[in-house]
């Protein structure tokens, strides 16, 4: 059993659109084992959502440029035919989706819908995918799968749907799965049920999880490894425990700071970041967080190149400012009211 | 399900209720010109004097509104709404040339369903390109063309100049069936070919919706092929606006759209009734075609809907 | 630390200095009206739709023009008796008739002339003698009259009755919406023609309203009716839909009246559609009314109209076809730019478009 399952190698994606060629990812890079969870996090814009896709190949189309690989047991999946890749989707890979709702069809009942995943891969008859199908809403934790598994997405409520999900995604057991935003239309409450359902999955699956979502908290718990993404780039990447304790880019700090927290005093204001991401058609030179940032200087001005500039080896940044001051200043950054105070 | 059924029958009885009080206006009461000039109307452009004041006394012009409803009810339903000028009673004429239409009407609807579909279907898969925008532009200009006047055209330079149709009259299917349908050729292209480029624009525009649909991403990302995604999931959805389409277009060109063509050749179904009584202005034969052309409609789309909640489960009473 | 005391940099003037250096202007909010006419803008074909539309409108307005300084005759002049000199040659405008085909012809009139008679009879003349190009023209300005105005009227009550029935919801609902059922169940054609000769027998004589019965304002007042459900019900779809966004609530929240969350919410979101509605519409109705005149329920005699003219020249196809012919081109070319413009139109507005007129 393979433990690399997936490297990620200086991927960039590109799509031509009528105001331009939006340059949407931009040299990401990173590994994935068997028994891992990575989480990519970021703003709307930021590249998480198309770097998940362009794994799956769903991102393939006529104005669509690729660069870099990606790579599944010895293959680059940017390289391969599109019926090729329809083998591993599903099948090896497999994705979930921000909004259940929409991302079931409405008139196919759920129980047709997971059959419907088994037999695309497997030689499977009718009557036994079903019955696969009850179980792995047994096992997502769906009360009285044997009823349920009849019914139509409708008369799931919003986390078991969510749920059904997961189990259509892991019906062929594939070893990686990758979850885009899984949580983001879903109460809190059930949020983190959902995400406990993950981690317990990928557990039992002895499978790896690719994280995607904007909001840190989401990770904080499940993550082994986590990846900051800004304007295509990564911009900071490290253990999860590093990130939260260590942060380097100002970037991630303007994350941390908004997460709302009980264990420290309460803010007047709700921390921001100022100002919105930059267009990927016309990006700033130099460093693309410079315009929001509030401790910019003029080495600014130049490109920081991802690097690992503190004592732990995996903890990449890509920022100049000192460590040392770095260290000093972050606290107002990300307890502080807004980044405007100044 | 059989709840919903009874449900919507009772509903569609109440319309037809109000149905009847709406064709009771706009023919008896919306014109006006008082109780002698209700009679002129009724009576026809033909009627003397006496025969006047004899529908004047018989439809109860010169009594209460609703004794005038309850008299028009009882001459609709028993048979005895006569047309003045033919003095055939509307019924039965509606019902001889019921077969006409009905041929004319199902043979049409099956021609534009499926070519409907098939123009579409081809032309949503090569969207964006040349075959795609060359239908485009076809199915524009069979919308574009008023039936009728195709029709004519049609008619004159395929069926009177060059006979290579028969020109126009209705053979009856019992009768002599490859007439029925050599006759009947002409008039289905004829009637299909504005709701082929409708059916077909329509469709298109719900497929290549359907396409960017977020369950359709889901079946990709499950590993499905593009053809089984097609199939089960973008044709399944698309086609469920445009099979109720066709039940409420297939039932308003029973009811009484047909009348155009039947007029055009000369087919002789209920709705060139209409139109010969129109240009006779005889209102009994309009005012029975509009009413039984209405109910027939009301009824079928409890059937539309019944169908249509059978394809959507959403729709679906709990 | 070094690096804060060099310089003295703060938000602002970092992001003066990414600005001064020509990259990375943030996203540029544009407002969707302007998005879509820039779309518009890029389509050629739709703007061309649109003027070929607005040509034949002016061609049409430019009918009393045409009759008096080109063919020298009014639409309703019969010059039956009349003879026309054509290369120097005297001909009837209507001769005898005689066998043609088979069939009986009473009489026929002269066939186009083209510029041979100098402007008169260009398309020929019909059966009693009258200037078809001259008819043709004048029966657009009434056709195209009747279309956009019934259009407009129809629109208008299909708005208003929109909104308050998708605003409000209640009782106001179940008996708008019940208003719209009712005539969904009449085929629109059948519904126009009843309407049509019952009131084109008498007028229409109610309380104030007096309208003759040879007037325009029948057959366009009876489109603008029979329609009005047909817009009514889809607008109200989406009233209803986009009254469960969350605006609305803020703006109810913040006191707003209903009138004005009505205008100024709900009116604006619904505009693209009602936009393209619009155009689309006034292609229906062009050919709803020249089916309507065709039958005898609209436009009478001896007022021209696309349809009438149609059904006038149907007798006489065999010997002139060119009656029939023209005024269906007239309306094909007329319905035909319209539909390409207001489809530009949709797509330009949103591509995703969900818009549709049922029938």
């Amino acid at each position: 059993m393979a433990d690399r399952l997936l490297e990620v190698k200086d991927l960039s994606v590109s799509f031509a659109t009528e105001d331009g060629v939006v340059r949407a990812v931009d040299g990401v890079s990173f590994e994935l084992d068997r028994g891992k969870v990575i989480g990519i996090v970021g703003e709307s814009g930021s590249g998480k959502s198309v770097t998940a896709m362009t794994i799956m190949g769903l991102t393939r189309d006529v104005n669509a440029r690729f660069g870099g690989e990606v790579v599944y047991q010895g293959r680059n999946l940017l390289e391969i035919s599109d019926t090729e890749m329809q083998n591993f989707r599903g099948n090896e890979i497999g994705m979930i989706f921000q909004d259940p709702m929409t991302s079931l069809n409405p008139v196919y009942r759920i129980g047709e819908q997971i059959v419907e995943a088994i037999q695309a891969h497997e030689r499977v008859d009718k009557r036994n995918a079903h019955r696969r199908a009850v179980e792995l809403l047994r096992q997502v934790g769906i009360p009285n799968p044997e009823s349920r598994v009849d019914d139509f997405p409708h008369q799931f409520s919003g986390g078991m749907r969510q749920r059904a999900m997961i189990a259509m995604a892991l019906s062929c057991n594939p070893s990686i799965l990758i979850a885009d935003e899984p949580t983001t239309a879903l109460d809190v409450t059930i949020q983190a049920q959902i995400i406990e359902l993950i981690a317990q999955l990928k557990d039992d699956f002895n499978s790896a999880v690719i994280m995607i979502t904007h909001d840190l908290g989401v990770v904080a718990d499940i993550a082994d490894e986590i990846l900051v993404m800004y304007a295509g780039r990564v911009v900071e990447r490290g253990a999860t425990r590093d990130l939260f304790y260590d942060p380097q880019m100002p970037y991630t700090w303007g994350l941390l700071g908004s997460i709302p927290r009980l264990d420290r005093p309460r803010p007047e204001r709700l921390h921001t970041i100022t100002g919105s991401p930059p267009s990927l058609i016309t990006l700033p030179p130099g460093c693309k967080f410079r315009p929001r940032c509030p401790h910019a200087f003029e080495k600014c001005s130049e490109e920081p190149a991802l690097e690992n500039r503190v004592e732990t080896p995996g903890h990449l940044d890509r920022c100049w400012l000192d460590v040392g001051y770095k260290r000093a200043h972050r606290e107002e950054s990300i307890s502080g009211g807004t980044s405007e105070a100044a | 399900m059989a709840a919903f059924f009874v449900r919507r029958l009772f509903g569609a009885v109440l319309v037809c209720i109000a149905v009847t009080f709406i064709v009771f206006v706009i023919f008896i009461i919306a014109p006006g010109g008082g109780k002698r000039g209700t009679a002129e109307r009724i009576a026809g452009k033909n009627a003397s004097p006496q025969l006047v004041i004899r529908v004047e006394h018989q439809w109860g012009f010169d009594r209460p509104f609703y004794v005038q409803y309850w008299k028009l009810m009882q001459r609709m339903f028993t048979n005895k709404l006569v047309s003045y000028t033919s003095q055939v009673p509307v019924l039965s004429q509606i019902w001889q040339d019921m077969p006409a239409t009905f041929s004319l009407t199902i043979g049409a609807g099956i021609i534009w369903l499926t070519f409907g579909i098939l123009v579409g279907v081809m032309s949503a898969v090569t969207a964006g390109r040349l075959s795609d925008r060359l239908i485009t532009v076809l199915a524009l200009i069979g919308i574009s063309m008023p039936v009728f006047w195709l029709g004519i055209v049609c008619r004159y330079y395929l069926a009177e100049n060059a006979s290579v149709f028969p020109d126009g009259e209705y053979v009856s299917l019992s009768g002599n069936p490859l007439q029925w349908f050599y006759h009947l050729i002409l008039p289905w292209l004829v009637l299909a070919v504005l709701f082929i480029g409708f059916y077909g624009r329509v469709l298109r525009g719900n497929i290549l919706d359907t396409i960017n649909e977020d369950y359709v991403r889901t079946a990709k990302a499950k590993g499905l092929s593009w053809r089984r995604i097609l199939r089960r999931h973008v044709l399944r959805t698309s086609l469920i606006p445009i099979v109720t389409l066709f039940g409420l277009d297939f039932a308003s060109v029973l009811g009484g759209g047909a009348i155009l063509t039947e007029s055009v050749f000369d087919l002789h179904g209920v709705g060139q009734y209409a139109k010969d009584s129109i240009n006779n202005f005889d209102l009994p034969p309009i005012m029975g075609v509009t009413m039984y052309g209405a109910f027939f409609i009301v009824f079928f789309s409890v059937l539309v809907d019944l169908f249509y909640a059978y394809l959507d489960p959403r729709i679906r009473p709990t | 630390m070094t690096q804060q005391a060099e310089t003295e940099f703060t938000l602002d003037t970092a992001a003066q200095l990414a600005a001064a250096e020509g990259g990375g202007q943030a996203i540029r909010g544009r407002s969707p009206w302007y998005l879509a006419w820039r779309r518009l803008r890029r389509n050629y074909f739709a703007f061309a739709s649109l003027a070929l539309f607005f040509l034949i409108v002016a061609a049409c307005m430019a009918a009393p023009l045409y009759a008096h300084h080109v063919a020298h005759t009014g639409p309703y002049d019969q010059h039956i008796l009349d003879t026309l000199t054509v290369h120097g040659k005297k001909v009837q405008v209507v001769s005898q008739g005689g066998v043609i085909n088979g069939k009986l012809v009473a009489s026929i009139p002269i066939g186009p002339q083209w510029f041979n008679a100098g402007g008169r009879f260009v398309l020929g003349a019909d059966n009693l003698g009258r200037d078809i190009a001259v008819r043709l023209l004048y029966g657009g300005r009434n056709s195209l009259f009747v279309g956009i105005v019934s259009s407009a009227i129809c629109v208008f009550f299909a708005v208003v009755l929109a909104l308050l029935a998708g605003y409000f919801g209640g009782w106001i609902d179940f008996v708008i919406t019940r208003f719209f059922d009712l005539f969904y169940a009449f085929p629109v054609l059948l519904l126009g023609i009843a309407l049509g000769s019952a009131l084109a027998i008498n007028g229409f004589h109610h309380g104030p309203i007096d309208i003759q019965s040879g007037s325009l304002w029948i057959p366009l007042l009876v489109i603008s009716y029979v329609l009005i459900p047909y817009v009514g019900r889809p607008l109200r779809g989406q009233v209803l839909s986009l009254r469960e966004k969350e605006f609305i609530e803020a703006s109810t929240s913040q006191g707003a009246s209903a009138l004005r969350i009505m205008f100024s919410e709900l009116l604006p979101n619904v505009a693209s559609s009602i936009l393209v509605f619009f155009t689309l519409i006034i292609a229906n109705n062009i050919v709803f009314e020249a089916g309507l005149s065709f039958l005898g329920a609209g436009v009478q005699d001896p007022t021209p109209s696309w349809g009438k003219l149609i059904s006038e020249g149907q007798q006489l196809i065999v010997t002139r076809p060119m009656l029939a012919l023209a005024p269906g081109i007239a309306i094909v070319l007329t319905v035909l730019s319209l539909n390409i413009f207001g489809d530009g139109l949709r797509d330009a507005l949103d591509p995703r478009a969900k818009v549709r007129v049922e029938h």
